[in-house]
């Protein structure tokens, strides 16, 4: 129970769930949720697989006003599998994004923000799952060249696999020390590379690698946030308030990928040396 | 899993749609809307399998309160305890009905 007198402790966003999340980012009175739990469009799949679904299927998306300026808001619930993508909650995602696209076309600025809590896709739906991130991917590459679509990774789950790829894609990446992004996750890489490569259960180094500070040091994400409900907001109105970049994250590859090209691999990596290759470009 | 539903007639109230809590590990999510028909209609899908008389247990006790008034209520259960469970009924009755006719004695 948080006390109210207690002025040291911020009112913490990461501890919100998807739909109040939403409802703390958006203007007063302003949220239109659309495709509520009511509609009760749940995952087809996961019952056949004996799997209990959630109403929203994990998604929460609506519309509404931050700053006074129209958005589109979809937050992944992290706590409902994983925050994995099936077929329903990704194209809830999808959908709310082309609604923006088409607004952007009748000339409504409609802007986009995405708060990712997700492991990627979801196995049980596997190649729908993926399908919907792909289109995802297409919409926002459309959005974001009218307005800014921002991507918010506050934690406990991060952003992981596919969904990793969309918040690259996206104009303004926004993290916490808590959130975590990353191609494929801790667990995944320990079971590929071994345990001694990478303790997926050794939880300083793993934030070491894929946490917020070190994402945000490397230049990998645009704003490194406090977990202040207020504060996080502001940062949103703020990269709103900015436009749209100069140039897309995702079309500066060739410096990441020169970098990656010097790294000698025989030696083992830590989060110093790869702070300074990534920052100075020095190759070991 | 296990899905199951049982109905039985109520007594009409005010009830506002209600959603609370998640399915995620050890909670559960309940949803309250209306019902026209006068009959209390709950349907089930858990997680955790046979355990239907525990979910009946839970639903005589709460009446031993108060009468459940006439609505739709839908549980996704997520291996929820029995006490998280009446938690969240409790708490999704509570928002649902707004007018105040379902007072927990318990909670005075």
């Amino acid at each position: 129970m948080t006390n109210m007198n207690d002025q040291k402790i911020a009112p913490s966003f990461i501890e919100l769930n998807a739909r109040k999340r939403i409802f703390e980012l958006l203007d007063n009175e302003s949220m239109k949720e659309l495709l509520s739990p009511f509609e009760r469009l749940t995952s087809p799949w996961l019952e056949k697989q004996g799997i209990v679904p959630q109403f929203d299927d994990g998604v929460v998306v609506a519309k509404g006003e931050i700053d006074n300026k129209p958005v589109i808001i979809a937050a992944i619930d992290g706590s409902f599998q994983g925050g994995s993508m099936g077929e329903v909650g990704g194209a809830k995602i999808a959908g709310s994004l082309e609604l923006a696209i088409e607004d952007n076309r009748r000339g409504i600025p409609t802007a986009a923000v995405l708060l990712l809590e997700t492991g990627g896709v979801r196995l049980q739906e596997a190649n729908l799952g993926l399908a919907a991130i792909a289109e995802i991917h297409s919409a926002i590459v459309e959005l974001r060249r009218y307005q800014p679509v921002i991507a918010l990774v506050t934690g406990p789950v991060g952003c992981f696999g596919g969904m990793s790829i969309t918040a690259a894609l996206c104009s303004y990446l926004l993290i916490t020390r808590e959130g975590r992004l990353g191609l494929n996750g801790p667990q995944v890489i320990e079971q590929e590379a071994g345990i001694r490569e990478y303790d997926s259960r050794d939880r300083p180094f793993i934030w070491s690698i894929t946490g917020g500070q070190q994402r945000h040091a490397i230049g990998m994400v645009d704003s490194f946030l406090d977990d202040d409900i207020s504060f996080i907001k502001h940062s949103v109105i703020e990269h709103l308030a900015l436009g749209i970049p100069q140039e897309f994250r995702s079309d500066a590859i060739d410096s990441s990928l020169s970098r990656l090209l010097s790294v000698d691999t025989t030696a083992q990596l830590d989060a110093d040396i790869t702070r300074k290759i990534m920052t100075q470009g020095v190759p070991l | 899993m296990d899905t199951f539903h049982f109905s039985k007639p109520a007594l009409t109230a005010i009830v506002s749609p209600t959603l609370v809590g998640c399915v995620s590990s050890g909670d559960l999510e309940v949803m309250i809307e209306p019902n026209t028909n006068n009959q209390l209609e709950v349907t089930i899908q858990t997680a955790a399998t046979g355990n239907e008389i525990r979910w009946h247990q839970i639903f005589d006790r709460l009446e031993t309160v108060k009468k459940l008034p006439a609505m739709k209520m839908d549980i996704h259960d997520f291996s929820a305890t029995p006490g998280v469970v009446r938690l969240r009924i409790e708490q999704a009755l509570e928002q649902a009905l707004t007018n105040g006719e379902y007072q927990d004695d318990q909670h005075e």
